[in-house]
């Protein structure tokens, strides 16, 4: 699924909305999680999951090409971690297509 | 560390797009919920210019209890993974990334 077919999906099953404004709230909810990331804070979504940053040290990178040394700098990623229900919800979807065995 | 939270997400919705608070609180969680059930099918879900959640196989192994020493069996299982973009990596490093500039 992309996010257009989220904003679509949506904009079918809201009728009172225009797909612009559904747009907009679909664009409006990962801006506000990426801007919180950006002011170093915590978006937890209880059930879904949680967004949050780690800070990454410098360190010396490798060119893989070349094998020359990079300076890699200190930067922060963005990371996620899914929360108890969605886990849950992902790996029953695999008991439901794989049974696994014993 | 300050936390973002449903409610400040709605509010900024309601602010946006003049819905009732209570209607920008069901439109958020009618996208976490889409996405969710995406998820949980096993497919990806991309969302341009922040990054994609997908599912990953993960095989039998054999793990062991830390404390006891004691080998016990982890069975095959799915999990969530997340990839931020490019775009969304360089906002959290304070760079303005062109939209071009995300990865597949």
């Amino acid at each position: 699924m992309t996010k257009s077919e989220l904003i679509a999906a949506l904009a079918e099953a809201n009728p009172h909305l225009t797909g612009k404004d559904v747009e907009t709230i679909v664009a409006t909810i990962f801006d506000q999680i990426s801007l919180a990331l950006a002011r170093g804070e915590r978006v937890e979504l209880r059930g879904f999951g949680a967004f949050t940053i780690k800070q990454r040290l410098a360190r010396t990178g490798r060119n893989p090409r070349t094998g020359e040394a990079v300076p890699v700098d200190e930067k922060v990623v963005p990371f996620f971690k899914a929360g108890k229900e969605l886990r849950s919800r992902v790996n029953k979807g695999a008991a439901r297509t794989e049974p696994t065995r014993g | 560390m300050s936390t973002v939270t449903r409610a400040q997400l709605a509010e900024t919705i309601y602010a946006q797009v003049g819905l009732s608070r209570n209607e920008s609180a069901d439109l958020l969680e009618a996208v976490l919920e889409r996405i969710s059930t995406a998820l949980e099918a096993g497919e990806s879900v991309k969302i341009s210019g922040f990054g994609t959640f997908s599912v990953r196989q993960k095989g039998r192994r054999i793990g062991r209890n830390p404390k006891t020493g004691v080998e016990v069996p982890i069975l095959p299982r799915r999990v969530l993974v997340f990839r931020p973009s490019q775009v969304l990596k360089g906002t959290v490093n304070g760079e303005v990334v062109d939209d071009d500039g995300e990865d597949s």
